[in-house]
């Protein structure tokens, strides 16, 4: 055995790769991604904050945009990630068809999502609540609801396209192993849409 | 895979009941008759507090090796930093309608 044989094999010696995620390197590419995502979340969540704090006309956002809607719409992401979860379940007890009936229904679930926001914008469009005007206050309210509302309906969107995606993918690929870990990728994606909802949820409706 | 291990703990429906109910908890908050800044410190615990049982237990980081936990924290810590630098600008800036009142006041 040559020196550097003997080296690589030395306990003391780490492994050229030493993946965080063994099982594969997607999961903890998509961690990473989402790390970065967050900071953009939170670089616009923390900008509307200082705008907020900086005026003294700025509505008081449960009073004028009304959170009935959007509690149902938490209610509803909360629901999708369980869905999202059973299908991992199901994937790990190799019952591909169920599995593929949760992905579908978290989808589903998405899209609802979607729906009902491009609904709550076409009524508080129609109440005068623009990107470049506000009939409660400061003008900024809009652009700051829109922009980070819209952006989360961007992932919402993305994350629908996505979970069809790998509706296509499980319902081709016979690798169980294979099917688990790109659903559980993209689960990753799902839970951190939703977990991101919880943050906007609370700091443009509630607070 | 990490799942192999999710069984041990709450169930995911039991975590689905904890976000449902301090969902609701949060909306009620908003209605409390105590002080503004009061009921921004309970919304914003509870929000942690749900975003927490997500990615701990749907996103099952609870289950993954730490150095996933801390580049999961680094958003965190970013945002924490990011509004303690917007801070003393953010409490000593002019208010905008205070400004704009200036602007309309007649020029002597």
């Amino acid at each position: 055995m040559s020196d550097a044989a003997t080296a690589l094999h030395h306990p003391a010696v780490e492994p050229a790769e030493s993946p965080l995620t063994p099982e594969s390197w997607g999961k903890l590419g998509m961690w990473i991604f989402l790390a970065g995502d967050a900071v953009g979340f939170g670089v616009l969540l923390a900008s509307y904050g200082a705008l907020r704090a900086g005026s003294v006309d700025w509505p008081h956002p449960a009073q004028v945009l009304g959170i009935q809607l959007t509690a149902l719409m938490t209610f509803l992401l909360i629901c999708s990630s369980v869905t999202m979860v059973k299908a991992l379940e199901n994937l790990q007890a190799s019952n591909l068809p169920r599995a593929k009936m949760f992905v579908l229904l978290t989808a589903l679930g998405g899209a609802i999502f979607v729906g009902l926001q491009a609904y709550e914008w076409t009524h508080l469009i129609e109440r005068g609540l623009l990107i470049f005007g506000n009939p409660w206050g400061a003008t900024l309210f809009g652009a700051s609801f829109y922009i980070i509302t819209g952006f989360h309906g961007l992932h919402v969107t993305a994350g629908v396209i996505y979970l069809l995606t790998i509706y296509r993918v499980i319902s081709r690929v016979k690798d169980m192993r294979y099917n688990y870990m790109v659903t559980e990728i993209a689960g990753l994606y799902w839970h951190f849409v939703d977990l991101v909802w919880i943050m906007v949820f609370t700091f443009i409706y509630l607070l | 895979m990490a799942d192999s291990h999710a069984k041990h703990g709450p169930s995911y429906m039991t975590i689905f009941w904890y976000l449902a109910i301090l969902t609701v908890v949060e909306i009620a908050v908003i209605f409390l008759p105590i002080s503004r800044i009061a009921i921004a410190v309970m919304l914003v615990s509870l929000a942690s507090a749900k975003a927490a049982m997500v990615a701990l237990y749907f996103m099952h980081l609870r289950l993954e090796v730490k150095t996933l936990g801390y580049i999961a924290l680094t958003p965190v810590l970013i945002g924490t930093l990011l509004v303690l630098v917007l801070l003393p600008d953010t409490l000593s800036a002019p208010r905008q309608t205070d400004a704009a009142k200036k602007l309309e006041a007649p020029q002597h």
